[in-house]
């Protein structure tokens, strides 16, 4: 069963008097629990599939479906509360709240979807137990190390039990040791949560841990490889 | 604590220079709006009581048109009847007659047209300030006004002016209420300085039976001055004497005027510095805003991305506003309070120890102040110049807030 189905999406930025086609009629599917990469080089519309697929950004034409709602018939307000239910995001450059402490930061999602303080507290705690930061309830972000608050980022990715997570780069600014560790942990969620991730990455090691790996060149799907 | 109030807190103070400098600028004017306040309400409140106890009083009754004409035939035919009523006024703090005739003056070397004023000594002394003003000679209390000779107390200017002192004899001229012809030779008792020039230059006082021999007055005067036991109950004296009048004196339907309508110039001279000085406030708060202004746009440029990022996990357009309206009200209400607090103190020590204004303040002369100035802090003084700062910073604050909304989350997040 497919959570993201895409149907001939396209997009064209202007920068300036220059076009620039990032998505040139993608067509995809992607299963419910995937672990799938979309790789390639720079340009190649990684990101702005992502975008796309995440209501961050509107496709020019075509169709895309998340979780069997259709974005084209969807409002901005319906497609921001479909991302707070349904989508979890993780960014290259970790982007916690920098004000709100690693248990605040996780917690902030459930907030804005109107748990109680007791419920929010106990899930937070338990996701953060679970990617090994235990001790580290109360710190904020500029006082973990990259690896740590990308693991805080999972955490808030995932705590509300979104279908999707949305990631892109999410091991470009770790090192290998640190990437390898939060790639497990992904790896984890999507077996035993069953949450589907969707990477944008150029990196191997991303790829390695992938079941599927979607390459794009200049906006297409170059290949698309399932393992 | 509510997440978006913790959230708020922490963000203000995340450049604590950039926010300590803000929130100064805000105490800052609200500082300089208590106490400018305090100053003008109490330089107000100086210029009318010194006014008020030198001429008219808070209020007076007085025959219709009397104002404006100053005719002597335009009177109170029974002042003891009104006498009566405001004996019963428990907000009547005192009052006395007077009686006035315009009437040319004669020394030995001059003469003047000056105004003559025929007062009760006894009464007149809770009224006005002119037995305390005495610098030379005696006040009236102290003479007989049944001898032959009438005493005078009269202005040092024109005492100058006619080139007379302590003794000296003047002659007076004048009309009576009859039309007869009004003349008598008046005896200086006493000089007085009000430090009201115009006052100084151009009055004689002569105990009010006497007045009324001399002009045929046939028992009535003029003017019923009135003293409230505040300023602040004039209004209300107003009313109460208005209704409580008629009934004393239902021909002549005698006019209750108070010191706006006396003196309309002080009225104007208050106007026009208030609304100098509402120009100067207003000039104050704007440069204040665009101080929040600068700092909430500089926080929407360095946190775009962050915005981006909490709208890409389902903040709301809504919320963010809402946050960021929090921390500049928060910031407003730091300075805002911490202003009023030193504002306050700073202008108490000033209303306890005075303000030196000798020779610098042309308008407060004018109207007989001169020496020490007293502020005087009050619930409006305190409050409004500072609720003035936290509307018009908080209307500043909301261009940004509301920028906020056309954020896109994909712009957002690339932001660099």
């Amino acid at each position: 069963m497919s959570i993201v189905e895409c149907v001939d999406v396209q997009k064209t930025y202007h920068q300036g008097k220059v076009q620039v086609h990032a998505l040139r009629g993608i067509s995809l599917s992607i299963e419910k629990g995937g672990f799938v990469a979309l790789a390639g080089p720079s340009g190649s519309g990684k990101t702005t599939m992502l975008n796309m697929i995440g209501g961050l950004d509107q496709a020019d034409s075509g169709r895309i479906v998340v979780g069997g709602k259709v974005f084209e018939n969807m409002n901005q307000s319906q497609i921001a509360d479909l991302r707070l239910y349904n989508v979890g995001f993780v960014f290259q450059a970790y982007n916690l709240i920098p004000v709100l402490s690693a248990i605040e930061n996780v917690e902030f999602v459930m907030l804005l979807q109107g748990i109680p303080a007791d419920e929010r507290q106990k899930r937070a705690k338990a996701i953060l137990d679970e990617v090994g930061l235990e001790n580290k309830y109360d710190r904020r972000p500029a006082e973990l190390s990259g690896g740590q608050q990308q693991r805080v980022a999972v955490a808030r990715a995932i705590v509300s039990n979104p279908s999707i997570v949305l990631a892109d780069e999410p091991t470009a600014n770790l090192d290998s040791v640190t990437g390898n560790g939060l790639l497990k942990i992904m790896k984890d969620m999507n077996e035993i949560k069953k949450v589907t991730f969707i990477f944008s990455t150029h990196d191997s090691m991303v790829m390695d841990y992938a079941r599927r790996i979607i390459y794009l060149r200049d906006g297409q799907i170059a290949k698309d490889k399932i393992k | 604590m509510p997440i978006d109030l913790k959230m708020a807190w922490r963000n203000i103070w995340r450049n604590p220079r950039r926010t300590f400098l803000t929130i100064a600028a805000i105490a800052f004017a609200s500082i300089i709006l208590v106490f400018m306040l305090s100053f003008q309400f109490g330089s107000y409140e100086a210029m009318i009581n010194s006014s008020v106890k030198i001429q008219t009083g808070h209020l007076q009754i007085q025959a219709p048109g009397y104002k404006d004409k100053q005719s002597i035939h335009m009177v109170v035919t029974d002042p003891e009847a009104v006498g009566a009523f405001l004996n019963n006024s428990s907000e009547v703090a005192a009052y006395t007659f007077r009686a006035r005739a315009f009437s040319l003056v004669s020394s030995e070397e001059r003469t003047y047209g000056i105004m003559i004023t025929g007062i009760d000594p006894s009464s007149e002394a809770g009224v006005s300030t002119l037995k305390t003003s005495i610098r030379r000679g005696k006040y009236l209390f102290e003479e007989n006004p049944n001898q032959e000779i009438v005493p005078a107390l009269i202005g040092e200017l024109l005492a100058r002016n006619l080139q007379v002192g302590l003794g000296d004899e003047l002659t007076v001229l004048g009309q009576g209420r009859d039309g007869s012809i009004a003349a008598s030779v008046i005896h200086i008792k006493g000089i007085y300085r009000s430090g009201l020039d115009e006052f100084d230059r151009a009055s004689i006082h002569i105990p009010l039976q006497q007045f009324q021999d001399i002009y045929s007055m046939r028992g009535a005067i003029h003017e019923v001055v009135v003293v409230g036991k505040s300023l602040r109950q004039v209004p209300e004296i107003k009313k109460r004497l208005l209704a409580g009048i008629k009934t004393t004196d239902s021909k002549s339907s005698l006019r209750v005027l108070d010191w706006m309508e006396l003196m309309p110039g002080l009225r104007q001279a208050i106007e026009m510095d208030l609304f100098s000085g509402i120009i100067f406030y207003i000039i104050l708060i704007i440069v204040v805003a665009f101080s929040i202004l600068n700092t909430f746009l500089m926080a929407i440029i360095e946190r775009t991305k962050e915005f981006g990022v909490m709208m890409a996990i389902g903040t709301t357009r809504g919320r963010l506003t809402r946050l960021l309206l929090i921390e500049s009200f928060s910031m407003t209400v730091i300075g805002m309070v911490t202003g009023a607090v030193l504002g306050s103190l700073i202008t108490w020590y000033f209303q306890v120890n005075g303000i030196d204004i000798s020779g610098s303040s042309e308008l407060l002369s004018h109207y007989g102040i001169s020496g020490r100035l007293y502020p005087k802090l009050s619930l409006a003084s305190i409050i409004s110049g500072p609720m003035a700062v936290m509307i018009i910073t908080f209307l500043a604050a909301l261009y940004p807030a509301l920028k906020i909304r056309r954020l896109r989350p994909v712009e957002a997040i690339s932001h660099v």
